[in-house]
């Protein structure tokens, strides 16, 4: 009887994975050994890994979801534990989140108006008399409205992580001599690795894959595989190429998932190694 | 005279209008074991944290071997702290915990092998140094944190409610075991508890706190048989308080009837609080007794009975028994003079012991 009932709550669950998670990465494996003639084909692998643009483009990608992912890593971790030593924090928190229940169109509009030739910060610099600069389309603040976008993503986690830190570990790591330096380093950070790694793996992962701020902030100057994607399947229609860079997508983000996450699992095993002895 | 370990003048700290510590006196010396003995909210802790560093107090001057220590932080003072829910590194092993202090003032790699080994071995750890924390039990963490504590080698050790966590056979084995340790190592050891029967055990000296202030310090056996007033006498044991007259020196009036004593040096008819122990109380026959009272209930606690009675003024009286009693019968209770201790009303501590030696030094 029980059991039943469980299979049937396990439905909607069920149907959502096979249709949103299943069929689509299938579908999309499924293109991309297809031609622009729908001809069962490995060229577009082929191409992916000889052509320089491509690669380039990956290895671009990469560094850009990089240095959004270290900036942002930067920013939250003092901001979290800033947050943490607050006396109404929760409401400090809902402010940091609030600016993801908008949409990232808006925002992104916003930072036009901000960095734009007669912006606010134009006509700021302007007055102090530095002149108007060209900040939009440039690669700062590409980098800096994703990094504005993603810090939300990285707070959190690691908020919840110092959070969860009991105040006596800090007091004791104090009582027998620990400098706030190495209280941070050896006792604070270690103690929220796993909060850093879940915000690392949100930001980095969906920083891969940023397209529209890449048009609208850098102004098609940094192109990643995103903004490829979307070339390939709105402007070429070549839905082969990009269902392949799909791909690569897909199998370098649970790459890293599996980076992030293997030293984890090897501190474990070196714990129950040293049990058995 | 020896410098102090620990001296605090005329301490108070105020949280926000709460005042925790109302000008705290006192001092310690070294390689004793003091105890801070008090109920939760009585200002003990923060006494603990104020010499640990860990808060600073409002005015007045906090001491460490004769040196000012106010702005002195936490690491860089010679105490060290057993946490109450001893706050071991889950992220570090045995080994790695009891390491901590050494390895962050870059100690030699075989030096601190040798010390943690040792200090492992001090509390019978030697072999569990590869485990990860939570894979001890509560007395083996109990002694990890111990032994993390004493690496530094502190002058001080600082110990808030550390037992409490434990069982109550694990918590008697663990006395034992602290009280050695003390006596080994020769460190002054500060025990926070409102565990009075851990305090007796324990201390070389206690201080009873209530709502902030100190209101008696001394040995475990001068707290216990002469409590300056009637919350030190009820916090510390078991024992019958009822209302009475001091007549004369030598002499008190309590449930109508006079007794010989052995307390002096109060006014004449001053109205006092009298004292006596549950286990001072011997069962008689009524005709032999010095009170007569009627038995109402009894419990057998093991290694005595727990009897109480109630006499012709409805006063309650608790007494230990080692034989059982007849319920709703009248019994005789007697007592020595000495047995009888008398309590003033509203008597600083300085007034009771320069009292106390007018009639004692004798």
């Amino acid at each position: 009887m029980s059991n039943t009932a469980k299979r049937i709550y396990y439905i909607p669950y069920m149907l959502w994975i096979v249709l949103f998670v299943i069929a689509p990465v299938a579908l999309i494996i499924y293109q991309s050994f297809f031609n622009l003639d729908h001809q069962f084909t490995l060229a577009n692998y082929a191409t992916y890994f000889t052509s320089s643009t491509y690669l380039m483009m990956t290895l671009n990608s990469f560094w850009y979801a990089l240095i959004i992912t270290v900036a942002t890593v930067l920013i939250s971790y003092p901001a979290a534990l800033f947050l943490n030593q607050l006396k109404h924090k929760n409401l400090w928190l809902l402010l940091i989140i609030l600016p993801t229940w908008i949409n990232l169109l808006l925002k992104a509009y916003a930072f036009i108006g901000i960095f734009g030739q007669h912006g606010s910060v134009n006509q700021f610099l302007g007055f102090i008399g530095i002149g108007p600069k060209q900040i939009l389309f440039t690669d700062f603040s590409f980098i800096f409205v994703a990094t504005y976008i993603e810090i939300p993503f990285m707070i959190l986690p690691i908020y919840n992580a110092i959070a969860e830190i009991d105040p006596a570990l800090l007091a004791a790591s104090r009582d027998l001599g620990a400098t706030n330096w190495q209280t941070l380093t050896r006792v604070l950070l270690p103690l929220t690795r796993k909060g850093i790694v879940a915000g690392v793996q949100a930001v980095f992962i969906p920083s891969l894959s940023l397209f529209m701020l890449t048009r609208l902030i850098g102004g098609n100057r940094v192109i990643t595989l995103g903004t490829a994607i979307e070339e390939h399947f709105l402007t070429t229609m070549n839905w082969g190429m990009g269902s392949t860079i799909g791909v690569v997508l897909i199998v370098m983000m649970f790459l890293s998932m599996a980076v992030t996450g293997e030293r984890h699992h090897k501190r474990k095993e070196i714990g129950t190694g040293a049990k058995e002895k | 005279m020896a410098t102090p370990i620990v001296e605090f003048k005329n301490v108070n700290k105020f949280f926000g209008d709460f005042q925790a510590l109302k000008n705290i006196n006192f001092a310690l010396d070294q390689g004793k074991f003091y105890s801070l003995l008090g109920p939760s909210g009585s200002g003990k802790t923060t006494i603990l944290r104020t010499i640990a560093g860990f808060t600073s107090p409002t005015s007045g001057t906090v001491l460490f071997q004769g040196q000012p220590q106010n702005n002195i932080p936490a690491n860089k003072r010679k105490v060290n702290t057993i946490f109450q829910n001893y706050a071991l590194f889950p992220h570090l092993n045995v080994f790695d915990n009891v390491a901590f202090g050494l390895s962050i003032r870059h100690v030699p790699k075989d030096e601190i092998e040798t010390r943690v080994m040792d200090n492992l071995k001090l509390v019978h750890l030697q072999d569990l140094a590869n485990r990860e924390i939570n894979e001890l039990s509560g007395g083996q963490q109990q002694r990890v944190a111990i032994a993390r504590a004493i690496i530094n080698e502190p002058v001080l050790l600082l110990l808030d409610e550390p037992l409490s966590a434990l069982d109550k056979k694990l918590r008697q084995d663990m006395q034992y075991e602290l009280r050695e340790l003390q006596q080994r190592l020769g460190i002054t050891f500060v025990f926070v508890t409102h565990d009075q029967e851990e305090a007796l055990a324990l201390s070389d000296e206690i201080f009873v706190m209530d709502a902030g202030e100190i209101l008696q310090n001394g040995t475990p056996v001068d707290i216990y048989d002469e409590p300056i007033n009637h919350f030190v006498a009820d916090f510390i044991g078991e024992s019958n308080i009822v209302k009475g007259t001091m007549i004369k020196d030598y002499e008190v009036e309590f449930v109508g009837k006079r007794f010989e004593c052995a307390d002096a040096g109060m006014k004449p008819n001053e109205p006092v609080e009298v004292v006596l122990r549950p286990e001072d109380l011997d069962v008689t026959t009524p005709e032999k007794g010095k009170l007569v009272v009627q038995v109402d209930s009894q419990l057998f606690r093991g290694d005595h009975f727990e009897v109480v009675a109630y006499d012709a003024d409805h006063n309650e009286w608790l007494i230990h028994s080692t034989n059982p009693v007849e319920e709703d019968k009248d019994i005789g209770l007697f007592f020595e003079p000495e047995d009888i201790h008398v309590m003033r009303f509203n008597e600083k501590e300085a007034d009771f012991d320069a009292r106390l030696e007018t009639y004692e030094g004798e």
